[in-house]
Parts: C-alpha cells; structure tokens; sequence
C-alpha cells in the first residue's frame, strides 16, 4: 500500500501558480447555502489509451469515470453544484486547450475542471486545469502520474487540489474512513473491521467476524489503526497494520483496555484500563513500550482524545456523578471540567484544527452531536436524533462523520445502524453509503499531502 | 336517554377503567423505578438460583432483591467450590459505546464485590464487560433497557 501511494508523485508543470488571482471565492465560514455553480467537463481520452484502459480496468470511457468522482466529491461537499454535462457546448480536448469562456458562462458555471488521461509507460497520466470562467482565465494546472488501479484516487486528488484552489482550505477526499461492518439481530450482532474511500468505494473486511471489535482509529501519520477485540473473549486493544495485516495487543494489561486512540505524533497510544470496578487513562509508547498512568481517580474516566498540539487530553468523567467533558494537561495535572450544558456528555474528541471539541450529548432521551470551544464556551449542536454518537474529524477539521441507530420494536425490528456525516456549520447532513450496517467511524489524515 | 342506558353507560365505562388500569399493573409490574424485576430472561444456576441482577439507568449499585439473588448465589458457590464464574456486566443502548464498557465492568465488579463480602473467593470469579454489545432484550422500549441493564453470572467450568 505504501508503494502505492508513493508512486503518485504529483508535479507542477504550469507557469503563473502565484500570479494567478481569481474573482471565485467560496465562502466556507458558514453554512453554504448558495454552493458554486461549476462544470466538471469530462476528462479526454485518445482512442489508443482508451481501449487500453478499457481492456486492464473493464471502463468504457476512464475520462468520464474520473470526472464523476471529482463531481460526487464537489457535490457531497455542500459547497459546490456541479452543473449537468449534457449543457456543456465544448467537446472535452478542445475545452482543455483553451475554454470557449462564453459557452461556459452562459450555463452559468463560475469554474471549469478540464482535463487528459492517457497511458504512458503502463502507467495512468493525467493532467487536469482549472479555469475562472467570469476572469476568463486558468488558475491552476497539475499533472501526475500513478497505477491504473488508482483511477478512482486521481479524482480524490484532483478534488483536493479544487477545493483548496477554491475555498483556501485542504482538502479530505484523498482519505479512507475506517469502521465496524455490523450484521445480524441485535442480542448476537457480528461486528468486523472495514474500510473505505471516503466516498464509500473500495470496502474492504479486514477482520473476519469470529470476534466482536470495536471503535478502531487511525493513526494520523501512517497506516496503522489501533481497536478493541474481543479476541479469545478478552477484551483488549490491538494495533493493526493495514499493509501486512499484522496485528498484536498494546501492552500487558490484566484487565480490560479500551477506548485507544493515537497521539497526534503517531508514537502513543491513550486508552483506558478498566480495574476492579474502576477506568482509568493510561498511554503507552509504541517505541519502549513504556506504560504511564495519566488519571488517578474511583470514577470512570474514558474517550481520551489529545489535542492536535499533545500538550492536552479531553476525556469523559463521571466523577461529578454523571458523564461529563474535562480537559486536564497530557501528563494528567490541571484537570478541568468544561461541559456545563444540561445533560450528559460523553465521546470528546479535538478537532484536527485545534479550536473546538467534538463530543455527543444525551438530553432528555434524545441524542446530539455537537461542538464547544476547548474551555466549553460556545456550545453548539449539529443534530439531533433518536441515538447517534461517536463523531470523527475530517483531516481539514471541516466535517464529522459518526453513526445513527434507529429505534426497533420490540421483536428488534426496524433497527440500522448507518454513517453519517455532516458540516460543521450544522448543514450539509448526509447518510455514507456502506455495504453493510455501519457504526464506530474513523476518518484518516489525507494519503498524498 | 333513559336513566337505565345511563346507567349501563357508566357501567361500561367502570370496566372499561378496571381492565386498563389491570394492563397497566401487568408491565408496571416487572419493574421497580426502572429496575427489572420480572423472570422473564432470567435463567438458573441452581434450583432457586437465579444468574442475573439488574440495575437502574446509569447506576452500578445493587438494590435489595440483587443482594438477596446475590446471597443465594453466594451460597450455592459455597457449596459448589470446584466450579468458578464469570461475571458478565452489561449495560443497555441508551449512551455512549466507550461509557457503556466502563460501566458493564463496575456493575459486574460490584456483583463480585458482593460475592467476596459473602466468603467466595476473588480467584473463582473473573469480570468481563460486554457494554451495551450483547443486549438480551432487542427492542427499544424502558422495559427491554431494564432487562439489559445486568450482571449475569456463568458457569466457567
């Protein structure tokens, strides 16, 4: 896998990247509720690499494939409207050569992504443009190169390189979202590992379902993911390594670990230990091995997540009497309660930006997602539901995807448990297609930066 | 309207409330505030020794009908010294998965607690929190969560 990702090696081969200024700007503050009007124009393909590729990847027209990728991404953003191609009056070559901006106007796009794939070398070029249709210029023009099975990735690239042309912020849709597939009645559910694009392709099993497993996360710097496994009825976590498929328990506990998470560096992992009736946080270095006690307290104390920084720990207490919010240093000093809401807290976890914790709140049988500032200020709620929990961060901090149970009778019917995701701005909610019934969401840092 | 339909009307209307207020008595019944107090899901581990206690929402601490399962579990183990348990702490849907995991492991320990103070040893009772991952009940009603709100103890040999 990591051969893979290193071999998209992106290079800048257009002149004017700096000078290039534009009237589109897209506003991303608050909600969008005017998103961009933009043309995605089918990428170009000659004759010869087209029967290439339709030999070794079975696609009738690889050009359109990509560019319904980078269309699905703009639009599952919120932020973009991509227009309907059967309007576009430019043949796709000519468009990338040199946009009849007029034609472009007149269907009211205000951008346009033009672009050319062809095989070189047994490998997928591509090389794509896009344009300011009202400045009538190009602003920005990339090529790069990589395995053809990677197709559907160069559209998560190409959307990255849009969106932070267009909106000044990182993109997220070069990432992977790893999560629990569930199946089966409630009283015996099987649960296994899974994972996928972002847009909700390429699912693959990575555990086969003999053992409950639960709440796996991504380490932010490389492929490893940590989990909690039900593995010969001992409930502990693991580390994974998604390229071998090597996986091993964290650490020599006598007792129940879980709720792990990685430090931003990638080199920690924070969990809890569950002994004789009481949790506490510890983390233990991946490198030597070494186990430090961070909380000291008879009540539970779980869901740690560490600010982006490593200096702080957000967690789940209910040393108050109930589920509540503390902050406290990452050496476990200085703990602070910050949720002070009606109602319990639980699952905080430290947006990639630093500025706000995401966290889920029961009120009065109803379940929220919401959003505070890291002192508890400023509390906002992004939705409300019957139960839903456990948010995870778009690597840009834009977006948080978690998961939503419906309420069965009382034979269990009518229970599913789907993703979600939705804005920060509270807009743009959204059902992530999975296979399967879906739960325990976590979103990767970005493949190619 | 005839005083005797009067009459029959209200009648009615008196059976009426007395088969309602009946059907409620029946589900009402199998719960204490919202601790579960029916047989339904319970199983045995002896005549008379029942494997599970229940607990009220967000709660780990053991109500009176629990101690009194607990003391007859104590005392069939004490009998029994060869065989060993596990206690498996449950919790139900309703918060958050992590929580949820805590919680089934306090509400088992608080069980093995009560097993110990009773003269069965630590070493032939084992703890294992399912969270809120292996429900009894699967609907979603006050009734079913109090069913799931549990500590049940298995035979380990």
């Amino acid at each position: 896998m990591r051969k893979v990702i290193f071999l998209i090696y992106v290079s800048l081969f257009i002149f004017n990247w700096e000078k290039a200024w534009s009237l589109i700007e897209v506003d991303i503050t608050r909600g969008n509720l005017n998103p961009l009007p933009l043309a995605v124009s089918p990428l170009s393909v000659d004759q010869n690499s087209k029967e290439k590729f339709k030999d070794s990847l079975k696609l009738e027209d690889i050009g359109a494939e990509i560019s319904k990728v980078v269309e699905n991404n703009l639009r599952q953003s919120g932020l973009f409207n991509p227009l309907d191609s059967k309007a576009f009056l430019q043949k796709p070559d000519i468009a990338h050569v040199k946009p009849r901006f007029e034609d472009w106007a007149l269907i009211k796009a205000q951008a346009l992504i033009t672009g050319d794939v062809k095989i070189v070398d047994e490998k997928l070029r591509v090389e794509f443009r896009l344009w300011d249709i009202l400045a009538g210029k190009e602003i920005m023009a990339l090529a790069f190169t990589t395995v053809s099975e990677n197709w559907r990735r160069v559209g998560h690239i190409i959307t990255d390189k849009v969106y932070q042309r267009l909106t000044g912020e990182k993109g997220y849709f070069d990432t992977r979202i790893i999560y629990v597939a569930e199946e089966g009645p409630k009283t015996s559910r099987i649960k296994k590992l899974a994972i996928m694009d972002q847009d909700g392709f390429n699912t693959k099993y990575l555990t086969l379902g003999n053992e409950l497993v639960l709440t796996p996360r991504f380490n932010p710097t490389n492929q490893m993911v940590t989990y909690l496994s039900y593995f010969k009825n001992l409930p502990r976590v693991y580390l994974l390594d998604i390229e071998t498929g090597i996986q091993e328990v964290v650490g020599d506990f006598p007792g129940m670990t879980f709720a792990p998470r990685f430090s931003p560096d990638g080199k920690k992992i924070i969990m809890s230990f569950a002994k004789d009736g009481n949790s506490d946080i510890y983390t233990m270095d991946l490198e030597s091995r070494e186990v430090e006690k961070i909380t000291n307290h008879p009540s539970i104390d779980t869901s740690p997540s560490y600010s982006p920084d490593g200096k702080y720990i957000c967690f789940n207490s209910d040393r108050s009497g109930y589920q509540q919010i503390y902050v406290m240093r990452s050496d476990g000093s200085k703990v602070k309660r910050i949720s002070f809401g009606n109602g319990l807290y639980g699952t905080p976890v430290w947006s990639p930006r630093g500025d706000l914790i995401a966290f889920t709140k029961l009120h009065k049988g109803k379940f929220y997602i919401g959003v505070m500032r890291t002192d508890g200020t400023g509390e906002r709620l992004l939705t409300e539901n019957y139960y839903q929990e456990a948010p995870s961060w778009s690597p840009n901090g834009r977006v948080l995807i978690f998961y939503r149970e419906t309420k069965s009778d009382s034979a269990g019917k009518g229970f599913s448990a789907k993703l979600w995701s939705i804005d920060l701005t509270g807009y743009n909610e959204r059902m992530v297609k999975t296979e399967t019934d879906a739960s325990d969401p976590s979103w990767s840092s970005l493949l190619t930066d | 309207m005839s005083l005797n339909k009067i009459f029959r009307n209200t009648l009615l209307v008196f059976f009426a409330s007395i088969l309602l207020s009946a059907c409620a008595v029946k589900t009402t019944s199998k719960m204490q505030g919202d601790v579960y107090t029916g047989k339904d899901t319970v199983e045995y581990l002896a005549s008379g020794v029942p494997d599970r206690v229940f607990f009220a929402t967000n709660e780990t601490v053991l109500t009176t009908a629990s101690r009194e399962t607990l003391r007859k579990q104590a005392s069939w183990l004490r009998k029994n010294s060869k065989i060993n348990v596990v206690l498996e702490g449950h919790a139900d849907e309703r918060g958050t998965r992590e929580y949820n995991l805590a919680l089934g492991e306090r509400r088992a320990n608080a069980a093995k607690d009560y097993l110990m103070t009773y003269g069965i040893s630590g070493n032939r009772i084992s703890v294992i929190s399912y969270g809120k991952e292996r429900p009894v009940d699967s609907g979603s009603n006050p009734l079913a969560w109090s069913k799931n709100r549990r500590s049940v103890s298995v035979k380990a040999n």
